[in-house]
């Protein structure tokens, strides 16, 4: 059975398109990764995976399960982590891994569950003395205690630093090589690429590229890139005197597009003819993050995650804080 | 269907968090002991019973000194002898004092010569004490008319009680005060976490496991039932202990106790979940709660109150409750306990099934 099948689904609120059209299926034992700016509508899709929201139009089925109207049923057989996952503040984690296994009917050793997430040392630890990555490792346990077969994390590292994500990072694969199906929604390119099997990449409330990271860059990227160090100058004399692609990336950076063979020839010669210094020739491939940029017209900020700049009004995802 | 297991296990879970929160376990059980301790020290032990009336005899007769005496033994005032060369008026002033009486000068002779003779009365009319010192005097001097004539009354007094026992200030004060705190812990508590844990998508999260919304209250209405115990039998115990409080128990009490939490705990669940913000829940949390704290019968008894307020109380659902409590433990009313309870029930069933129907946990 394939765990999630989504077909044409749309969401709206008032006059805001959260999410719409949006078609995809998971495979059993896959990481599938959600990857977009903050409103792209990651979360309004995931929440009406999880049965936490009323779709407008389409169909899903998860588990093959209708999540609105099965939602108990579903809540029984999936593990989730919401976005900006809390839990009651004056209990510690060992306490709260088994409040959830109580709740589900479960016989977990709330130890080995703790252990599975690298939490054990902090179980006796009350949650509002929890770190931020010792939160969301508390979350992960609870997602874990119903040993579900399909798990949704909802932006698992947002607002974390690059040590805490990576432990994330280690739980998660550890999760896949068990054997598990994950959704994972993230505006960390670096997670998605490290995580993921595939990847749909969304913005305002579409699906605008989906598939694995060769595929992605297969379909939207623009090939091989020819790059040498110049200036700007250099750049511009390039640009003026042949029909190709040229971008002047600063800090002394031209990347020149090369669809053929010939275009490579053709760069090289127009630059020993401008008489201009230049040194550092090399080539590669368009990485996830170009095509990414080049989808979402964004950027990506030093800590790897996703800006998008003048965001238009039909973006919507929680109202985050 | 309701799960016992799902409900212990949130209640195991809620009560270690109470426990461990010293600001919820003060206002749960030491603040109503404290007030009990604060009011019954004021009214029951500082108030002596009889008011001091401040005498200026200007006479100094057998038959003045007489009447003096006739006044202390009524044992509702108690007299103060003031020296003839005082301004009394200046006098009472200077001791903050507003009841006196002056004895003129030819006092003794004219009522020997049965010539007509008044007493000064000094009052303030908006204290009641005053009508009081002029009710006494009042007594006191028809019966020296009387005496004056050989005359004997024809119509006497017999005193009782309505009680075995004469009801005191304090022992109102306990069924208030258990009133209170069967009110104040349970209300602003789950008007504060269902605001709270909406906002902080905490209900969300619940909603994704098996527990449901009626199982998630119950185990609350159960924690608040277990702390109201353990408060009444706090309040009970320095009630009577410390204060010497007239006050019968019985079993009658425990269906108040049961209902006035759940009543509560319901209410503060509804304003909690029908409000925007937790700002908005605890505005409209504190409009309901004050008016109840105070005009419903928890500090001083109703009758005490003006008329209007006392129809007003009657909106109220703790009036009922401290009603019916009153009834069981001071006056052994059990019919009107009874209606008490029967309209106690009735409202906790309407907060009960309305906060459970509008309270969502998913949205659409």
């Amino acid at each position: 059975m394939i765990p999630v099948d989504v077909s044409s689904v749309k969401k709206s609120y008032g006059d805001v398109k959260a999410v719409y059209g949006v078609s995809f299926s998971v495979n059993e034992g896959e990481v599938f990764a959600l990857l977009g700016p903050n409103g792209a509508g990651k979360t309004t899709l995931i929440e009406i995976l999880e049965g936490l929201r009323k779709r407008d139009k389409g169909a899903v089925k998860v588990l093959g399960l209708d999540p609105w109207r099965s939602g108990p049923v579903l809540h029984r057989r999936i593990g989730v982590i919401p976005q900006d996952f809390t839990f009651f503040e004056k209990a510690n984690p060992k306490e709260a891994v088994k409040y959830y296994s109580d709740l589900f009917g479960a016989s977990v050793e709330a130890d080995e569950i703790l252990r599975e997430v690298v939490l054990e040392d902090s179980s006796g630890v009350l949650f509002e003395n929890l770190s931020g990555g010792q939160k969301q490792k508390l979350g992960l346990a609870l997602s874990l205690v119903n040993s579900a077969e399909l798990l949704f994390l909802d932006e698992p590292t947002t607002g974390l630093d690059p040590n805490a994500r990576r432990a994330i990072w280690d739980v998660i694969r550890g999760l896949k090589s068990k054997g598990k199906t994950v959704i994972l929604t993230t505006h960390y390119l670096d997670e998605a690429e490290q995580l993921s099997d595939r990847v749909a990449i969304m913005n305002h409330g579409r699906i605008v590229a989906m598939g694995t990271s060769d595929e992605i860059i297969e379909a939207h990227g623009s090939g091989e890139r020819l790059e040498i160090h110049g200036t700007e100058e250099l750049a511009a004399y390039v640009k003026a005197h042949t029909k190709l692609k040229v971008e002047y990336k600063g800090k002394g950076l031209i990347s020149i597009a090369i669809s053929q063979k010939h275009d490579a020839l053709a760069a090289l010669t127009t630059i020993e003819e401008s008489g201009l210094e230049w040194r550092d020739l090399h080539t590669r491939r368009d990485s996830l993050d170009d095509v990414f940029v080049k989808l979402v017209r964004g950027r990506i900020d030093e800590e790897g995650e996703i800006r998008v700049e003048n965001m238009d009004d039909n973006s919507h995802d929680q109202r985050r804080g | 269907m309701a799960s016992v297991r799902r409900i212990m296990s949130d209640l195991r879970l809620f009560g270690r968090g109470y426990l461990r929160n010293a600001a919820g376990l003060f206002f749960g059980l030491i603040f109503p002991v404290i007030l009990i301790l604060i009011f019954g020290a004021i009214f029951s032990s500082g108030f002596s019973g009889t008011i001091t009336l401040y005498v200026q005899n200007q006479d100094d007769g057998q038959v003045s000194t007489s009447f003096v005496d006739a006044l202390n033994q009524t044992g509702t005032v108690s007299a103060v002898l003031v020296s003839s060369s005082e301004n009394f008026s200046q006098y009472l002033s200077a001791h903050s004092a507003s009841d006196g009486i002056i004895i003129p000068e030819d006092f003794s002779a004219s009522y020997m010569a049965g010539e007509p003779v008044n007493v000064t009365v000094y009052g303030n009319p908006s204290q009641s004490s005053s009508s009081i010192v002029s009710g006494t005097v009042a007594g006191v001097v028809n019966w020296f008319n009387l005496q004056r004539y050989g005359g004997s009354p024809i119509i006497g007094i017999t005193q009782t009680t309505a009680q075995a026992q004469v009801t005191e200030y304090i022992d109102f004060l306990v069924p208030g005060l258990i009133g209170f705190s069967i009110l104040v812990s349970p209300m602003f508590s789950l008007v504060n976490i269902s605001s709270e844990y909406k906002r902080t998508k905490l209900f969300k999260q619940l909603s994704l496991t098996p527990l449901t919304k009626i199982e998630w209250l119950a185990s609350k209405v159960l924690f608040y039932i277990l702390l109201s115990a353990a408060s009444f039998l706090l309040m009970v115990a320095v009630g009577v202990f410390v204060f010497g409080a007239h006050i019968a128990l019985s079993f009658w009490l425990i269906p108040f106790l049961i209902l006035g939490p759940m009543l509560f705990a319901s209410l503060g669940m509804l304003v909690g979940t029908v409000s925007k913000s937790t700002e908005t829940a605890s505005v409209v949390g504190n409009i309901i709660t004050f008016p109840m704290m105070f005009l419903s019968g928890t500090f001083f008894p109703i009758s005490l109150m003006p008329t209007y307020l006392q129809h007003f109380a009657h909106v109220l659902p703790l009036f009922y409750i401290i009603d019916g409590i009153n009834g069981v433990m001071i006056y052994s009313n059990y019919a009107q306990a009874a209606i008490d309870l029967v309209v106690v029930t009735v409202i906790t069933i309407v907060f009960f099934v309305a906060a459970v129907r509008l309270f969502n946990w998913r949205e659409d």
